[in-house]
């Protein structure tokens, strides 16, 4: 088990026929992701041949449509790669098409179309997660997204996060100690995206396979602060944390859209306090994420079982 | 991006908001020309700098006649206004606005924001005009009125009405103050702002309901597609490094320390001032040089940071995750001959191949020390600027 997605999720790409699109379409394909198709406006009826590191050849169709992608494929999870402009009609797409998962990666979509694209998406089954993020991986099963499949290893903790890096930051510090994970998902860094750490964490939570998680949170919003609240009152399992940008200045976005101290509030100081008060032990550095999980697990009496690498 | 408060009136005005006639000046004698033009008794001289609490700053003054323009003109520009928005160093005043003066009769504050809880605009209303609503927020947050906007309708009029009343504009005012509003949210969701604030709105004695002050912020995902507001840019009021980096498409922001950064990836590179902090040390920038970290951005990179006199060190922290760590390390390396590097550079690679991205390193013949983790890396860079 793991969470959002598994050795069964067939996929397709938005944008597939750019050069981002078709980079990231191989790497999942090399990770043995069932990528089966894309969709470039335009293209449809065509295939693309992408050959693999192994030196086999794999020949995707391409639609028109989502929807004829859908319905030719079977794909139930779609990751977006297209420009950033043409992006939140992409997610919009996917979600009328039918499809359950949408991973969105683009950086930079305006922030009022995401608001529309949250607006739309109410009441719908589909779940986004990003727009600006790394992806989701199940390790040993399925990588949708951007992320470096070989610092991954199956295992037991869930990893969700706002940044890209300090994912991978987290998974390595994890794997070199023998801790695999169950899914690793990076929600995004912008201030409005599909899914917040309260609903990965539920779903953690759920995930009979998952017995810890690190969340990973930076300055800007207090999405920590809610999460913080909601792990204090419904989660069963022990939660290490990280925040990033104790040092950030107020007024000044720091890279993310998303990462941004305003009118005082959103600061790093104010997100640990809140997540300390609420039980997750909270790294004082990036690089004590995974050895403050082990003290932690090693606490609880877990870290046998969640050593999966031998 | 933020714009200057004349140009934010300018935009306002196109969609029906009420702002008191004005006209900038970039000399003194522009200033009373200007004030010639608008024939009224009484005009102000406002100080255009991109930061808020001018008036505290000596940075507004109220002119009665040409002669007082003149003498305020000339304190004004060329003066540094120290606000608690523009850091100790200040903002140097190079614009004026020129403004009719008005009979305010009572302030008050509208903010259109995004709040990220709802991912909705907000509309923000409250009679404790003139005063900063993160104050209001903190002492008396009951007088605070909000409406949620549904971006599938927009915002609908009695909204604007029920926010009018809320905060006791005068009845016979009511629909004007109500169709402000609207106007100030259709210029925010045209203009894809981020923030349209004004404050103070007033009612004047003349039974008028304007926007005595105006900031405007713009998202800078969306301003591919509004030319006219990236024409509204001024360079003076922005970091000469953070223009430069701009042009690489690196993300980077001037900080205080003594230690340059270069990070792959906006969280990581948070994290790495961090530790730096957490290890004694003082960040002297953020600096993220993205997934691709080529040997020409990376170059680009060293330059912006070594052209801050107040760096004695850089640290390197990679986490090469699709780029291989040799391929960064030749990057690393090539760039550091290019520039000249005259100060310790600690770097640390992490990721595919980074045994031989250490090597390259090693073998550079250049000043670089290795680090094993980030953790290493930040403590050596501390001790090495000390």
């Amino acid at each position: 088990m793991a969470i959002l997605v598994n050795k069964d999720t067939k996929v397709i790409t938005q944008g597939i026929t750019g050069a981002t699109g078709l980079f990231h379409a191989k790497g999942a394909l090399d990770y043995g992701t069932q990528m089966v198709g894309g969709v470039t406006p335009g293209k449809g009826g065509t295939n693309v041949d992408i050959t693999l590191e192994n030196g086999s050849v794999v020949s995707l169709p391409v639609f028109n449509t989502v929807q004829q992608a859908v319905d030719a494929t079977g794909a139930t999870a779609s990751v977006i790669y297209v420009p950033p402009a043409f992006a939140a009609e992409a997610i919009i797409e996917a979600v009328d098409a039918g499809i359950e998962l949408v991973i969105c990666i683009t950086e930079g979509i305006p922030v009022l179309d995401m608001v529309k694209v949250k607006r739309y998406m109410e009441g719908k089954d589909s779940v986004l997660i990003g727009p600006n993020c790394p992806g989701v991986i199940t390790p040993g099963e399925c990588k949708i997204g951007i992320m470096p499949g070989y610092i991954h290893a199956p295992g037991h903790v869930g990893v969700v996060s706002r940044s890209g890096t300090l994912t991978y930051e987290a998974v390595h510090q994890l794997t070199t100690r023998g801790i695999g994970q169950s899914t690793a998902v990076g929600i995004g860094g912008d201030p409005v995206k599909g899914s917040e750490f309260i609903d990965i964490l539920r779903r953690f939570n759920d995930d009979p396979d998952t017995y810890a998680v690190i969340m990973i949170g930076e300055i800007g919003g207090t999405a920590e602060e809610e999460a913080a609240e909601w792990i204090k009152a419904n989660m069963t399992k022990p939660v290490v944390g990280f925040i990033g940008g104790a040092t950030a200045p107020p007024g000044k976005r720091m890279g993310h859209a998303g990462a941004i101290i305003s009118g005082g509030k959103g600061t790093a100081a104010e997100k640990i306090a809140t997540m300390e008060k609420c039980g997750i032990r909270v790294a004082p550095t990036p690089a004590e994420m995974g050895s403050t999980l082990v003290s932690l697990l090693e606490e609880k009496g877990l870290l046998e079982k969640v050593k999966t690498i031998k | 991006m933020n714009i200057h408060e004349y140009q934010g009136k300018a935009v306002l005005k196109q969609y029906g908001v009420v702002v008191p006639e004005g006209k900038v000046a970039f000399t003194v004698d522009e200033a009373v020309k200007a004030a010639e033009e608008l024939g009224s008794g009484v005009v102000v001289v406002k100080a255009q700098i991109h930061a808020g609490g001018r008036g505290k700053a000596g940075g507004v003054k109220v002119a009665k006649n040409l002669d007082e323009v003149r003498a305020y003109a000339s304190e004004i520009l060329g003066k540094t206004l120290v606000t608690h928005q523009t850091g100790p160093e200040g903002k140097e005043v190079k614009r004026l606005l020129i403004e009719q003066g008005c009979d305010i009769k009572k302030e008050y504050y509208i903010g259109v924001v995004l709040d990220r809880a709802t991912g909705r605009v907000t509309i923000m209303a409250s009679e404790e005009g003139g005063t900063e609503i993160e104050e209001v927020a903190e002492a008396t947050p009951e007088k605070i009125f909000k409406e949620v906007v549904d971006p599938a309708i927009g915002l609908q009029a009695y909204q604007a009405r029920k926010l009018a009343y809320a905060i006791n504009i005068p009845n016979e005012l009511i629909n004007k103050a109500a169709k402000f509003i609207l106007s100030l949210y259709a210029a925010f969701v045209e203009k894809d702002c981020s923030v349209a604030e004004i404050n103070p709105l007033v009612v004047t004695g003349d039974g008028q309901v304007m926007a005595l002050d105006a900031k405007l912020n713009f998202d800078s995902n969306a301003l591919y597609r509004h030319k006219d507001i990236q024409e509204l840019r001024d360079l003076d009021e922005e970091d000469p490094k953070e223009i430069e980096a701009s042009k690489f498409d690196l993300s980077y922001i001037a900080l205080d320390g003594n230690i340059g950064c270069m990070v792959n990836g906006a969280g990581l590179a948070m994290a790495t001032m961090d530790i730096i902090k957490y290890y004694g040390g003082e960040p002297a920038n953020f600096l993220d040089v993205g997934g691709g970290a080529t040997t020409e951005k990376v170059t680009e990179a060293f330059k912006i940071i070594l052209s801050d006199e107040k760096v004695k060190g850089i640290f390197v922290n990679i986490f090469g995750g699709i780029m291989r760590c040799d391929v960064i390390a030749n990057g690393v390396v090539e760039a550091a001959k290019q520039v000249g590097l005259d100060r310790p550079l600690v770097v640390r690679l992490e990721g595919t191949n980074v045994e031989l991205g250490k090597q390259i390193l090693n073998e550079s013949g250049l000043n670089i020390v290795a680090a094993d983790s980030m953790a290493d890396g930040a403590q050596k860079i501390v001790q090495l600027v000390k």
